[in-house]
């Protein structure tokens, strides 16, 4: 195309000079400086930027990493070119998942993994990220279009399936164990899981998988009515997970005729949703360069701007079996944490000698450890009056409720089961 | 369960409840819960028969009977409107319930989600949750589908989104 509209041009000026009316040439000229700037046009098409072997700090034009790698020299990250090493799984590529990635993308992430079995579709413009000519791809395949030419230093990976169903899952599972990308890493493949997932079934999936593989991920969502929202970070063993506190099941007596016209279709704001990316992301850079504190929860209110904050502890009636499992876990290893903590205290150099802070104490003023005494001496507070009992167990030494065995009859052969069925059904 | 008709109510306390709480990835603890969910299947179904109120079909359509297909109808304005039906076992069933799929209705109402699958969570889910290991397919199709089929058929062929199959051949036909 370029090369036909320079022969156009060297035509138009040959023609130019030829030209016998000179009343023509106003005309003429107005021509010739449109072609011109439809050349011009052409060649600022985009050009795909090249890979980038190592993130330099230097402060030219050319650079995409120049204003990250200053975080290192304003003294907040130590070492920002370890982000290269780090793999981030997104489950779940819509409103906050797509944004996310291309924060991620834009950072120079490592590798990215993406999940989503949807469509992009013209209902989903309100929000960011995926433009109107993507409509009717999957919400992988324009994902990877877009953060490819973003950023191609990023090596993505793009799955096209639902997490819920059995092959899915195994699918799932096996990527985020794949160490392909960094054989000398730990643990799994991925460095850390993002649920931007917008149904219970898939965050009970990555849940699932998350406490199977001992994998550290954040969970996030926008409410349905699009003004608040929250993420959250689960450790397996260390924090609730998510079948740790079950959602609120509302005893709802429905009448049928109070079902039928709401509709399902939630509402969304590409701001609510933009923020809760940010919010996730900010944190997921926290957790993997290592500055800063990563909230485990973190609310988002946007009619009252209001941000709580929380910290959930694991529930050791929870009725996920890996769940209790990392549990046990996390309890067995709690001496090399805290010996751990306490070579860190100790290498961060000896404490100042610690004299008394003032020299005379007239009133004999001292300060107490208001921490709860661990384990054993709690049961003040638990003493109830006479002819009370507490009604629950007490949370530590759940009971399994006795469940009557039930006769497990053997007798019942699976196929004979489907044979009784498909008669019934065709009878 | 306050607010669901007698008939509903009665026909569930006949369904065989599940002891059995285990998924697909369970193994053969799978195969003891697919057990109960065929008794509790047939059970149903047998019920639904001898009390001429027969409304699906379904059968699992892999041997490791994590997918199933089949058939529902409803009967409105004494014409038979008949749809498939189909869903997956989720990897975290029974925690979470199936995902019941009419995919020919996909786009037609706005009680459904993508791919077919209808909503569930307001009049279904919570039960479900609160009835966890006992609940299973049949459950599911009594207390999720029934009253879905009985809030919406009616008010698509009433707006014409849907038409029976014998109008929809005559007016091809003309």
């Amino acid at each position: 195309m370029e090369i036909e509209l320079n022969d156009l041009i060297a035509d138009l000026q040959s023609l130019n000079q030829s030209l016998p009316d000179p009343s023509l040439r106003d005309a003429f000229h107005k021509i010739q400086s449109r072609v011109e700037h439809i050349a011009d046009l052409v060649r600022a098409e985009p050009v795909r930027r090249s890979k980038v072997k190592d993130m330099s700090a230097e402060v030219v034009d050319s650079n995409p990493y120049s204003r990250l790698m200053a975080l290192q020299r304003m003294g907040i990250v130590e070492n920002y070119e370890r982000i290269r090493n780090f793999s981030i799984a997104i489950v779940g590529v819509g409103g906050v998942g797509s944004v996310s990635a291309e924060m991620l993308t834009r950072c120079g992430i490592g590798r990215l993994l993406l999940y989503d079995y949807d469509k992009v579709e013209l209902a989903n413009m309100n929000r960011l990220f995926f433009r109107p000519d993507q409509a009717g791809m999957t919400k992988t395949d324009a994902a990877v279009q877009t953060l490819s030419d973003i950023n191609p230093d990023v090596v993505l990976e793009s799955y096209t399936l639902n997490i819920t169903t059995v092959d899915g899952f195994e699918t799932f599972m096996s990527s985020l164990k794949n160490k392909s990308f960094s054989p000398d890493k730990q643990g799994n493949g991925v460095d850390l899981v993002l649920s931007c997932v917008d149904n219970y079934e898939a965050r009970m999936a990555v849940n699932q998988a998350c406490n199977e593989l001992s994998q550290t991920w954040f969970e996030s969502g926008v409410s349905e009515d699009a003004v608040s929202g929250h993420i959250q970070l689960l450790i397996p063993g260390e924090t609730a997970c998510f079948a740790c506190a079950p959602p609120l099941v509302v005893a709802s007596g429905i009448d049928e005729r109070t079902l039928k016209r709401e509709g399902v279709c939630a509402a969304s704001l590409p701001t609510t949703m933009g923020v809760i990316a940010g919010l996730l992301i900010q944190n997921t850079l926290k957790f993997l360069l290592g500055f800063g504190q990563v909230s485990p929860y973190l609310g988002y209110n946007s009619l009252k701007d209001f941000f709580p904050t929380m910290q959930m502890k694991p529930n050791p009636q929870c009725s996920n079996a890996a769940c209790l499992k990392r549990q046990g876990e996390y309890i067995l290893a709690k001496p090399d944490r805290d010996a751990a903590a306490k070579a860190k205290l100790e290498a961060e150099g000896p404490s100042i000698e610690e004299g008394p802070l003032h020299d005379d104490n007239e009133w004999n003023i001292s300060v107490v450890d208001d921490h709860e005494p661990d384990g054993t001496n709690t049961t003040s507070s638990d003493a109830l009056p006479e002819g009370l009992t507490h009604e629950l167990p007490t949370a530590d030494e759940f009971q399994n409720p006795v469940t009557p065995e039930a006769p497990i009859n053997d007798n019942d052969d699976i196929d004979e089961l489907r044979r009784q069925l498909e008669a019934i059904n065709s009878a | 369960m306050e607010g669901w008709d007698p008939n509903t109510k009665s026909t569930l306390t006949q369904i065989p409840l599940l002891t059995t709480k285990s998924g697909p990835r369970d193994g053969a603890a799978w195969t003891v819960r697919l057990k109960e969910e065929y008794k509790s299947l047939i059970a149903y179904t047998q019920m639904n028969k001898s009390n001429d109120n027969d409304w699906f079909r379904i059968s699992a359509s892999n041997p490791e009977g994590t997918r199933w297909t089949g058939k529902c109808w409803y009967v409105y304005n004494l014409l038979k409107y008949e749809f498939d039906l189909q869903f997956d076992i989720p990897v975290t069933y029974p925690s979470t319930a199936p995902e019941l799929e009419l995919p020919q209705l996909d786009g037609k109402t706005q009680k459904m989600y993508r791919g077919g699958k209808i909503c569930l969570t307001v009049h279904f889910k919570p039960l479900w949750a609160k009835n966890c290991p006992r609940f299973g397919i049949a459950h599911a199709l009594c207390l999720g589908l029934a009253p879905w089929l009985a809030a919406e058929i009616p008010i698509l062929v009433d707006s014409g989104m849907i038409k029976h199959k014998d109008d929809a051949t005559s007016s091809t036909e003309s």
